[in-house]
This record gives C-alpha cells, sequence and structure tokens, in this order.
C-alpha cells in the first residue's frame, strides 16, 4: 500500500537504526504516547534494533485502556435496557468493568453492536425510530472530529433516539503529568502524530520549554518510529529541547482547523478521571450545553457505586510508562487476554497486549526482530 | 484507536441532504465512502489519511519522500567519515 510498504523497507529501517547508533552517546529513555505506535515497535521489534543506551517506555495512548471503571459500568447498564442499542469501538467490548464487560451482556442477550464509524450508529439511529442508539464515544483528539460530526448531524437532521456516551481524553495535558510526577524516566517524547494531524503541535511548545524535553511528532510506521528516535537523541545529544515534526507527510504545524472548529462548537474541555492513572484536570471533553441533549448520561441516569479495580493489575504504572508489562506478576499467567485484569491486555492498543501476542521471546533473551514478517 | 489509513481519492461527490463533501476511497483495492467534510481541499487523485471514516489530512507527496532523502544524507555522511584519516 502507498505511503505504508515503503516505510517498513527492512533496508531503510537498518540504515536509520545505523544512524541511531552513531549518535548515541550516552543512555536516555523515550516514551511513545501512543499505543498504536507501541505495538508497531513490539511488533517488529524495534527495540532490538537500538542501542542499549536507548530505552522505549510505553505511554498512555490507549483510549480504551484509560477509560474510567465506572464509565464501562456506566455503558453495561445503560446496554441491558430493553429499548437500548449500545454502540461500540470493537476495542471496548472486552475491556472488563468491575462486574461484567458489554461483551458479557452482550452474550446475555444486550443488544450490543460494534460499529466502524460513529457515522454508522448515527444510520442505525434513522433506520431504528422505534430504539435508542447509544455510541460509546471514547477516544484521543484523533476521534473526536468524528464523534462532533455525529453529533452535529444528529441536532441538523433533529434525530431524538441518537445520543452519546461521551468519555473523551486529551493527549497534552497527560504528558504533562507524566512529566509533573516524581518518578518521571521520560527525557523526550515521541508525540502521536495522528492525534497532531488533527491539533497541530503549537501546543507541545510550552509544554517542551518548561520540562526541557524534546517532543518530536511522529508517525507509525517503523522507519517513522525509528526517525523520530533519531531525531529526539540527535536533540538530547546535542543539549536541545524543541518540538520537531517528523511526521510531516501528514502533520501540519497548525493542524487540522475545520476539524478543530467542529470540535469545538460540540465539545468542551473538562476534568477527566483516567484509569490507572487518576484526575487530570482539563484533560477530557464534554458536549457543550447547546448539545446536551444528545448525552447520554444524563438521557439513562445510572447508579453507579464505587467501583474496585483488580488489586493485582498494575495497569497504571503501565500507562505511565513506570513498569513494563513483563514485569508485571500476573501477566500471561493470571492475566491474559482471555482472562484480562486490566484493558491494557484486550485493548489492541494495550501495552500489555502487545507484549503477550508479540513480545514473549524476550522473556527468553532471543531477538524478536520480524519486521519482514510484519502482517500487511 | 488512532489508527488512520492512507487510500486515494476516486470521486468526490455532496451527500444529497446534508451537503457534506464525500468521497469514494480507494484503500489497494477495498474501496470505502469517506466523509471529506474535514478536508476541503482535497481533489481526485489525492491520497489522504482516514480515521473511523474521515479525511483527516492531504498525503503531502513531497514531505513523503523525505526521509528517503535524509537516508541518503545520511549514507554520504558516513562514507566521507570512513573516507576520513
Amino acid at each position: 500500500m502507498k505511503f505504508l510498504d515503503e516505510y517498513r523497507d527492512y533496508a531503510s529501517v537498518q540504515r536509520m537504526a545505523q544512524a541511531i547508533r552513531r549518535t548515541t552517546t550516552r543512555p536516555w529513555t523515550l516514551m511513545e504516547v501512543c499505543g498504536g505506535q507501541t505495538h508497531t515497535i513490539v511488533k517488529t521489534g524495534l527495540q532490538d534494533l537500538l542501542p542499549a543506551e536507548i530505552s522505549l517506555v510505553h505511554g498512555p495512548g490507549c483510549p480504551v485502556c484509560v477509560t474510567p471503571l465506572e464509565m464501562i459500568d456506566r455503558a453495561v447498564a445503560i446496554a441491558q435496557r430493553p429499548e437500548v442499542i449500545l454502540c461500540s469501538f470493537g476495542d471496548m467490548l472486552r475491556v472488563p468493568g468491575s462486574a461484567q464487560s458489554l461483551f458479557d451482556v452482550k452474550s446475555l442477550g444486550a443488544d450490543v453492536r460494534i460499529v466502524y464509524s460513529p457515522l454508522d450508529a448515527l444510520q442505525l439511529a434513522r433506520a431504528n425510530p422505534k430504539r435508542e442508539v447509544v455510541f460509546f464515544a471514547v477516544g484521543f483528539e484523533t476521534t473526536a472530529p468524528a464523534n462532533a460530526m455525529a453529533v452535529w448531524e444528529a441536532e441538523r437532521e433533529k434525530v431524538p433516539n441518537f445520543s452519546m456516551l461521551v468519555s473523551h481524553v486529551l493527549v497534552p495535558p497527560a504528558m504533562e503529568a507524566i512529566l509533573a510526577s516524581p518518578d518521571c524516566r521520560v527525557q523526550a517524547f515521541l508525540a502521536a502524530g495522528h492525534v497532531c494531524m488533527v491539533m497541530g503541535f503549537e501546543e507541545y511548545l510550552p509544554i517542551s520549554r518548561k520540562y526541557r524535553v524534546p517532543i518530536v511528532v511522529t508517525g507509525f510506521e517503523p522507519l517513522d518510529l525509528l526517525e523520530g528516535v533519531h531525531m529526539a537523541v540527535a536533540q538530547l545529544e546535542s543539549g536541545r529541547a524543541e518540538v520537531e515534526n517528523q511526521y510531516a507527510r501528514a502533520v501540519r504545524r497548525a493542524g487540522n482547523r475545520p476539524a478543530q472548529q467542529r470540535i469545538a462548537e460540540v465539545f468542551e474541555v473538562t476534568r477527566r478521571a483516567w484509569r490507572g492513572i487518576g484526575e487530570i484536570p482539563s484533560s477530557g471533553l464534554r458536549l457543550r450545553d447547546a448539545y446536551r441533549r444528545f448525552d447520554a448520561e444524563s438521557r439513562f441516569p445510572v447508579e453507579i457505586g464505587h467501583a474496585a479495580e483488580s488489586s493485582e493489575c498494575i495497569a497504571g504504572l503501565v500507562l505511565q510508562g513506570q513498569r513494563k508489562p513483563y514485569e508485571c506478576p500476573a501477566f500471561g499467567t493470571r492475566c491474559t487476554p482471555d482472562t484480562p485484569l486490566g484493558a491494557p491486555m484486550v485493548s489492541s492498543e494495550g501495552a500489555c497486549a502487545a507484549y503477550f501476542h508479540f513480545g514473549r521471546r524476550k522473556e527468553n533473551g532471543d531477538s524478536i526482530v520480524s519486521i519482514a514478517a510484519s502482517d500487511h | 484507536m488512532c489508527l488512520a489509513v492512507p487510500g486515494r481519492i476516486l470521486t468526490i461527490f455532496e451527500e444529497e441532504n446534508l451537503g457534506l463533501r464525500r468521497g469514494k476511497v480507494d484503500f489497494s483495492g477495498i474501496r470505502k465512502e469517506v466523509c471529506l467534510a474535514y478536508t476541503p481541499e482535497a481533489r481526485v487523485g489525492d491520497y489522504v489519511l482516514v480515521h473511523v471514516g474521515f479525511a483527516l489530512s492531504v498525503v503531502d507527496e513531497q514531505e513523503a519522500q523525505r526521509v528517503f532523502e535524509a537516508l541518503r544524507q545520511l549514507d554520504q555522511l558516513e562514507e566521507l567519515q570512513e573516507g576520513a584519516p
């Protein structure tokens, strides 16, 4: 596929890795923010191509992983109402709530459907006027334009039976929360390319300045990730801390203005709790008053008690880059994708799932380089 | 979830009721209808990055080549260094 395959070319990837080896003189810890990047790194064994001085730690960029337990319990409760069709991205279904997952209640008869786009959920609402269609809107800035458009269209068409359970989160406040933590090991960030495709990267300038940390907007293919590492290490080695854009084929400095305008029209910034991390001020989106009637939380009031996490799960530490998945005692034994204790083991962007599916040979010390075999 | 896939725009049309800009996009043989409302500058033949049914950016083909140019320069630099006494 054009604009994908050439960035997976093994010879180019090796040349870039060699450039990183030549640039590196000291140990550095870099965090890739997005779970999609984590999956590419683990699946293709990129870490093994890097010099031993460079460690990549995995960030919080997995929307499904950071959606609070209470919000999943709320979705599960709403899905059990007989009039409701609950629509969700597929990743969310197996994420454990405090008692049940959406997949559990679906198998017990609840009408839970996987959709590709929020517009598909809106179409379901048009086609089923006697049912209530609720879309479980999780995601980062990348997904916000799509969800904003679905609500905006529902308003324009006056679709009465469509609503959204909104649990949107924003990346820059989470990066700042990680940097502000006393246990922070991160010396540079590979910022999430597709988040920046929507929002641009101007909001990273003050973060980079304040914490003296290089931030490189980075794409998702192996060559993108290694070039992002190379740019970040070159900054660290020369004592610079700047915002740079590796992913310029997709990301413009100001981002996508029409998308930002639609987001701002429909949503407003609010504080949000992040599963495993805690509440972060100004780190989420909720519907503005003018669109509040599409808010599933007020349309379907549900009593949600305080939900307790698995005491063994260290997802919060994994999401903040303080532990690797295989450092968890439950990893691969009591916690697997079939019997998950925490969300990072189920999501296709979760670090635990990435290590479970692709990184297990690492435990034996064997190489896990497998770019030639990466799927297309 | 932040996955976005590049595809080539085959046709562009306005949705009948809403007037939203839409298009048929080819992803290496798989054709899907995509909302183009956020990429008003996109033209037929352009590659766009598509996330959950929405084109969010037009691929800059010149920028797309930049990394390969950077690799060539890195290789030249290496040859120069190896050639030096």
